[in-house]
C-alpha cells in the first residue's frame, strides 16, 4: 500500500471537472480521503504478476452477436420526449451551449 | 386468510389451480402484509390496483385452465428493473419521477408468465452498497430482529427483507458483486445470481455492465428454480446474453448428489468471522458428506485480490454508466446558466455520496496516465482469477462457502468503507468470474439472526447448483420466521 | 521559377518557406438504413427526435446491438483504400459530456480498429501521382444535433443522428498544401461512392472533416499542430488550410509560438478561430464497452468481401485508358463520378472514344453548367450521344453541324437522326453537288479569283467559307477542298 497521497485536492478537482460533479470546499478533505484509502486498498494488485497476462473484459464466451440491418425502432418521438424535464416543438431544450 | 403468506411458490400454483384460494385472494393477502410491514421501508412504489386487475385475468385463466408458468404469483421488483408505467428510480434522487415508457426484458418475462407485479423494491443507490443504507429514500430495516434496526444487506436489501418479511411471495434482484447473495444471506433467504449471459440486462439500470446480472430472491430453492426458469433466456437486445438453452431446472430438481466433488477454499475466511458462521460451513460440510459427496479442500490464492479488482472494474464502469444522468432526457433537472452548470447541480444534488465516490474512483482509474496501473491491471488479474475458478473446476464441481463473514449489522454501524466493502469479500469472486452462486440459510447465529451458506458452480451449471442447494436445504430444514414477518 | 516548380506548396514568409503539413480525419457516415447500434432510420430531414429509439435516447438500461451492414461497410472502405482489414476489433467507450451526446459517452474504436493502414493515390500539384497513407479507419457512433439560434438562451437537441454509423477515415500526414488535402477529400468521397459506403452528400454533412495542420521549414521538425473541426465543403477545407497556415507563419515568424488547440472556421470571414470552450480538462477514458464484445472476423468474411468488390476508381482510369485510348486527365475527369463513367462507357460503344469524351466533357458538361443542371437530370441520353458520334464518323455531318445538332438535342431530347433527318442536316457528299457549289461561287467572286491566281493563296480559305455558307454548312468539307483546288488551278 502507497503512502503517498495519490488523489489531491488539484486532482480531486479535475475528477469533478471530468465528471461534472462540482467539488465543493466544505467535505472535500473527507471524499479526498475516502478516495485515497481506496486507491490504497485496489493498490494491492501490484503484488500480483500479470506479465503477459491478457487483459479480460468480457466474461461473456460467445462471439459478438450482429443484427441484420432492418429499421424496426425509432418513430416513437413522445416515448422519447415522455419523461424530458424540459421540451419545446420535438425538441430536447437545454440551457445554451456555447461552443 | 393471512395464513396464505406461509406458501411458497410451488405450494401456491399448486393450491391455485385446485381453487383452494383465488389470485384474488392471494393477492389481497400480500397487499396487505405490505401495509403491515410498512415500517420496514421496503417498498418505493406499489401499484395495487394494477395487481388486483392482474389478478382478475389469473383467476379467469385458472378457470378456463389456461394457466401459465407463474399465473397468479405475486412479486416484488427492485428498482433497478424498468417497469413500464411504474416509476423507477434505481433508489436515487436523479432519477425521481423516472416512468419507463418500457418493460425490463426479464420482468417482461415474469408477467408473461402470469406473475404479478407488486411494486417496487428499495435498494442501495444504484446498487452500490451493501447495506441498504444508500437508497435515497432511507434504509430498509431487516425483518430479523427488526427493532435492532439491523441491516437487510445490499444491495438488493429491499427485495431480500420483503420475501423474508412475507411482503412478496419473491423478488427480483439484481447481484454486481454480492447484491442478491449478502442480502438473501442476511435476511434468511435464498438468493441466486445466475451465470452472467444468462438474464438479459435489457431494461435494467446499469451499474457495471460487465458484472450486473440479475436473479431471484425465493423462500427456497424450488422457488428459485421455477423463477430462474421464466427469468432466463436468450435476449437479441443484449449483446451478452447467452443462446445456451434454458433447462428445466425445476423438473430436474432433487437428484441425487452421490460421488459429487465439492471443493472447500481455505481462502473463503476472515480474521472477523464469527464461529457461527464458520460452524454453518461445517454443518454444511457434513449434509454433504451423509449425501455421500466428496468433500476436497482446495485453494484460490487469488481470492484475496477480487475485492480491489472489483473497486477498480465496477467503479470504472460505473463512472461511464452514470454519464447519461445529466438532466437532459429525464429525471431530475436542477437548472443553471450554463448546460455545464445544469450538469454539476443535477449530478450533485442528484446522486448520493457513496454514488460519486465510486464515479470518482472510476473516473480517476479510467484517466489518463493511470489507465494501465489501475483498470488494465485490474482487467489482468481478472483475467487469472478467471482462470483460477476454470482450473479448480477441473478438480471439483461445485465450491462451498460462507456467503459473508458476518450477519447483519446494526444499521449505521459500519462507519468505515473499506470494513463495508468487505462485506462482498466472498461474493465479489464469482461475480468476477461470471459463475453462478446460491445462498441459501442453514441457521440462525447466537443473535437468532440468520447465517447463509454460499455454492459456487461452473459456467450454465445452475441446474447442478440448485441441485446441491435443495440436498443442504432439506438437511438443513431452516424454517424460522423473522419476527418483524407479517402473519 | 525554376526551382519553384517543386516548391509549388510552399508558403513564402519574410523568414523564408514554410512547408505545411496536413493529415485529415474524414468522418463518413456509413450508407446503411438503421443505426451503428439501434434500429432506428438513418433518413435525413425527418422531425427532431423522429429516427431515434430508446437506445439512442440512452434510456436506463438500454444496451446496443451492433449492426452488420455497418461492419460490412467499413471492410469494404478499408479494401477500397488497400488497407489491412483487422480480424480483431474492439468497441470502445469514448466518454465526454455534451448535450447531444445522451449516452455521455460515444461508442468509437480507439486501440483495435477495423481497418489498419493503406494508402490513397492522389494528384498532386504538379499532376503527378501522389500516395497519401491512410492511417486507419474506425467504427463510431454519430452525435445529434445542438440547435442554439431557436432561442436566446437554450438550446434545442435532436437526436435524428445520434449513433448513426460513422467511418472515420485517419490520413497520415501526407498531404502538403490545400490542394492536396481537397484532392485527397474528392478522391476518398469519389471512391467511397462508388463502392457505395457513403453517399459523400457533404451538404448534408454525410462527409465532413477535421484537419490536423502545422507548419515547419522545409524538411525540418514538425510544428505543433492545431485541429481544426467539422468542415463540410471541399472549398472550406482548402479556405480553412491555407488560413491556417497562414496564420501559424505569422506567429512564428513573429517570434510567437504555435498552442496545441481545436479551432472552428467560420465560413462568413474564412477565418480559424478557437473553440470557446476551452477542452481544457479533455480526458476521454477510453475503454472497451462492456455492453459489447469484441468483433472478431474470419478470413472467409473477408474474402467474401473482396471478391464482391466493385472496379475501383483508380482501376477503371486504367481500364478507360487502355480500352478507349483516352488521356489520363480525361479519364479521371470521367471516373470522378460513377454515374459520369456509366454514361460515359455506354455512350461510346464502338465509337471513337476520345471524340466521345471530348463531346461528354466539354460539349455536355458545358451545357449542363451553364444551364444549371444536374448530371442526373441530362436530356441527352447516352444512346443519343452514341448516335450523334457515330453520325459525325460516318461524316453524315460535320462536327460544325454537330454541335447545332446538340444543342437542339440538349432543348428537345430528340434523337440525333431524327433532328438532321427532319433539318435535312445530313452532310453533302456528292461530288456533282459540291461542284455545282463551287463553281457558283467562282462565278460570283471573279475579282477574287484574279487575286488568288496572281498570288494571294491565303484566299483559298475564303473559297472554302463561301462554298460551306452556299450548302449551309452541310457540303463535306473534305471534298470541298478536293474540288476547290482542282478548279482553282
Amino acid at each position: 500500500m502507497s503512502n503517498n497521497s495519490k488523489i489531491d485536492l488539484n486532482t480531486l478537482k479535475k475528477l469533478g471537472k471530468l465528471s461534472r460533479i462540482p467539488i465543493e470546499e466544505t467535505g472535500s478533505n473527507k471524499l479526498m480521503e475516502d478516495l485515497n484509502k481506496i486507491i490504497g486498498f485496489i493498490e494491492q494488485l501490484n503484488e500480483v504478476d500479470t506479465e503477459s497476462v491478457n487483459p479480460l473484459s468480457s466474461v461473456t464466451g460467445h462471439n459478438l452477436p450482429i443484427r441484420e440491418d432492418v429499421v424496426n425502432d425509432g418513430n416513437k418521438n413522445n416515448d422519447v420526449l415522455e419523461n424530458a424535464p424540459e421540451k419545446k416543438s420535438g425538441y430536447f431544450v437545454v440551457p445554451k451551449v456555447i461552443e | 386468510m393471512s395464513n396464505l403468506l406461509q406458501f411458497s411458490i410451488c405450494e401456491a400454483l399448486s393450491l391455485l389451480e385446485k381453487k383452494e384460494f383465488s389470485t384474488k385472494e392471494l393477492v389481497e393477502t400480500y397487499i396487505n402484509a405490505i401495509e403491515k410491514t410498512k415500517d420496514l421501508n421496503m417498498y418505493l412504489t406499489t401499484c395495487f390496483d394494477q395487481a388486483l386487475e392482474q389478478a382478475k385475468v389469473s383467476d379467469q385463466n385458472y378457470l378456463n385452465g389456461n394457466q401459465r408458468f407463474l399465473e397468479g404469483i405475486p412479486l416484488g421488483v427492485k428498482d433497478m428493473f424498468c417497469t413500464k408505467g411504474i416509476e423507477t428510480t434505481a433508489s436515487s434522487k436523479i432519477l425521481k419521477k423516472f416512468i419507463p415508457t418500457y418493460e425490463s426484458t426479464v420482468t417482461q418475462n415474469l408477467w408473461k408468465e402470469g406473475a404479478i407485479n407488486l411494486g417496487k423494491l428499495s435498494c442501495d443507490e444504484f446498487a452500490m452498497g451493501s447495506s441498504n443504507e444508500t437508497a435515497a429514500k432511507g434504509e430498509v430495516i431487516n425483518p430479523w430482529n427488526f427493532e435492532e434496526k439491523r441491516t437487510p444487506g445490499g444491495s438488493s436489501g429491499g427485495s431480500a427483507a420483503a420475501v423474508a418479511a412475507k411482503a412478496a411471495l419473491a423478488a427480483t434482484g439484481t447481484d454486481t458483486g454480492g447484491s442478491i447473495r449478502q442480502p438473501a444471506a442476511f435476511c434468511g433467504v435464498v438468493g441466486l445470481k445466475p451465470t452472467y449471459g444468462r438474464c438479459s440486462r435489457w431494461g435494467i439500470v446499469a451499474f457495471a455492465s460487465s458484472l450486473d446480472q440479475a436473479g431471484p430472491i425465493t423462500r427456497n430453492v424450488s422457488d428459485a428454480a421455477l423463477m430462474l426458469q421464466v427469468m432466463s433466456g436468450y435476449d437479441p437486445k443484449d449483446s451478452t446474453s447467452s443462446n445456451k438453452d434454458v433447462p428445466n431446472f425445476y423438473n430436474d430438481l432433487g437428484k441425487s448428489i452421490k460421488g459429487i466433488k465439492i471443493g472447500i477454499p481455505e481462502e473463503y475466511n476472515s480474521d472477523g468471522i464469527s464461529s457461527d458462521i464458520l460452524n454453518a460451513k461445517d454443518m454444511t460440510i457434513n449434509f454433504l458428506k451423509e449425501n455421500g459427496a466428496e468433500i476436497i479442500p482446495v485453494k484460490l490464492p487469488l481470492t484475496k485480490y477480487s475485492l480491489p479488482v472489483y473497486y477498480i472494474v465496477a467503479p470504472a464502469e460505473a463512472s461511464s454508466n452514470l454519464a447519461r444522468y445529466d438532466g437532459v432526457r429525464y429525471g431530475a433537472r436542477i437548472d443553471g446558466n450554463s448546460l455545464d452548470e445544469m450538469y454539476e447541480n443535477t449530478r450533485n444534488l442528484g446522486f448520493g455520496d457513496e454514488v460519486k465516490r465510486r464515479i470518482m474512483i472510476g473516473t480517476y482509474v479510467l484517466s489518463s496516465g493511470y489507465y494501465d496501473a489501475y483498470y488494465l491491471k485490474a482487467q489482468k488479474v481478472r483475467r487469472l482469477i478467471k482462470n483460477e475458478f476454470t482450473e479448480i473446476f477441473k478438480q471439483v464441481d461445485y465450491l462451498v462457502t460462507p456467503t459473508t463473514p458476518t450477519t447483519a449489522f446494526k444499521l449505521g454501524s459500519t462507519q468505515d468503507l473499506l470494513t463495508m466493502y468487505l462485506n462482498d469479500v466472498f461474493t465479489v469472486p464469482a461475480s468476477l468470474a461470471g459463475i453462478p452462486g446460491i445462498s441459501l440459510p442453514i441457521k440462525l447465529d447466537k443473535n437468532k439472526l440468520p447465517v447463509g451458506i454460499q455454492i459456487l458452480g461452473k459456467d450454465f451449471d445452475e441446474q447442478g447448483l440448485l441441485n446441491v442447494a435443495k440436498v443442504i436445504e432439506t438437511c438443513a430444514s431452516f424454517k424460522d420466521t423473522p419476527n418483524g414477518a407479517a402473519s | 521559377m525554376t526551382n519553384a516548380d517543386q516548391n509549388l506548396n510552399y508558403i513564402s514568409g519574410k523568414t523564408g518557406d514554410w512547408e505545411i503539413v496536413i493529415g485529415l480525419e474524414i468522418h463518413a457516415q456509413v450508407l446503411s438504413s438503421s443505426k451503428l447500434f439501434s434500429g432506428a432510420s438513418t433518413e435525413f430531414g425527418k422531425d427532431p427526435n423522429h429516427n431515434v429509439s430508446l437506445v439512442d435516447a440512452a434510456m436506463p438500461g438500454m444496451l446496443p446491438v451492433i449492426n452488420q451492414t455497418c461492419i460490412k461497410q467499413a471492410i469494404k472502405s478499408g479494401i477500397a483504400l488497400n488497407a489491412e482489414i483487422n480480424k480483431y476489433s474492439v468497441f470502445d467507450r469514448k466518454n465526454y459530456f455534451y448535450a447531444d451526446l445522451p449516452q455521455g459517452y460515444q461508442i468509437s474504436q480507439y486501440k483495435y480498429p477495423i481497418v489498419g493502414e493503406g494508402s490513397l493515390k492522389i494528384t498532386d500539384a504538379n499532376g503527378e501521382d501522389k500516395v497519401i497513407g491512410i492511417e486507419r479507419i474506425h467504427l463510431e457512433q454519430d452525435a445529434g444535433k445542438s440547435l442554439h439560434d431557436q432561442h436566446p438562451n437554450k438550446s434545442f437537441i435532436d437526436l435524428n443522428r445520434t449513433g448513426v454509423a460513422l467511418m472515420e477515415i485517419v490520413s497520415k500526414p501526407d498531404l502538403s498544401s490545400p490542394e492536396e488535402a481537397a484532392s485527397y477529400v474528392k478522391k476518398i468521397r469519389t471512391v467511397l461512392r462508388y463502392i457505395e459506403t457513403c453517399d459523400g452528400n457533404m451538404e448534408q454533412g454525410s462527409l465532413r472533416a477535421d484537419c490536423n495542420v502545422s507548419v515547419r521549414k522545409p524538411n525540418g521538425d514538425l510544428g505543433t499542430r492545431c485541429e481544426i473541426k467539422n468542415l463540410n465543403s471541399i472549398k472550406f477545407i482548402s479556405q480553412a488550410i491555407q488560413y491556417e497556415a497562414e496564420r501559424q507563419v505569422e506567429i512564428l515568424e513573429s517570434g510567437g509560438v504555435i498552442d496545441q488547440e481545436t479551432r472552428l472556421f467560420d465560413t462568413s470571414t474564412g477565418e480559424t478561430r478557437s473553440m470557446r470552450s476551452k477542452e481544457d480538462a479533455h480526458d476521454y477514458r477510453y475503454f472497451p464497452d462492456p455492453d459489447l464484445l469484441p468483433l472478431e472476423l474470419s478470413d472467409s468474411q473477408i474474402s467474401e468481401i473482396r471478391s464482391d468488390m466493385p472496379e475501383l476508381p483508380d482501376q477503371l482510369v486504367e481500364r478507360l485508358i487502355s480500352e478507349y485510348g483516352i488521356t489520363k486527365y480525361d479519364a479521371n475527369v470521367v471516373v470522378e463520378e460513377k454515374e459520369y463513367v456509366h454514361y460515359y462507357e455506354n455512350s461510346a460503344k464502338n465509337r471513337d472514344g476520345k471524340l466521345v469524351v471530348n463531346w461528354m466533357t466539354s460539349e455536355l458538361f458545358g451545357l449542363l453548367k451553364k444551364n444549371n443542371i444536374q448530371f442526373n437530370q441530362n436530356p441527352i441520353s447516352p444512346n443519343y450521344l452514341n448516335e450523334l458520334v457515330e453520325l459525325i464518323e460516318n461524316k453524315t455531318i460535320s462536327g460544325k453541324i454537330a454541335k447545332d445538332v446538340f444543342e437542339i438535342m440538349f432543348a428537345t431530347s430528340k434523337s440525333p437522326k431524327m433532328i438532321v433527318k427532319e433539318k435535312g442536316l445530313e452532310q453533302v457528299t456528292d461530288d456533282r453537288t459540291i461542284e455545282v457549289f463551287v463553281d457558283q461561287v467562282i462565278n460570283e467572286n471573279k475579282d477574287k479569283l484574279k487575286e488568288y491566281l496572281s498570288g494571294k493563296d491565303k484566299l483559298f480559305g475564303f473559297f472554302v467559307g463561301q462554298v460551306m455558307k452556299v450548302s449551309q454548312g452541310k457540303a463535306n468539307p473534305g471534298l470541298v477542298n478536293q474540288i476547290l483546288k482542282s478548279k482553282l488551278k
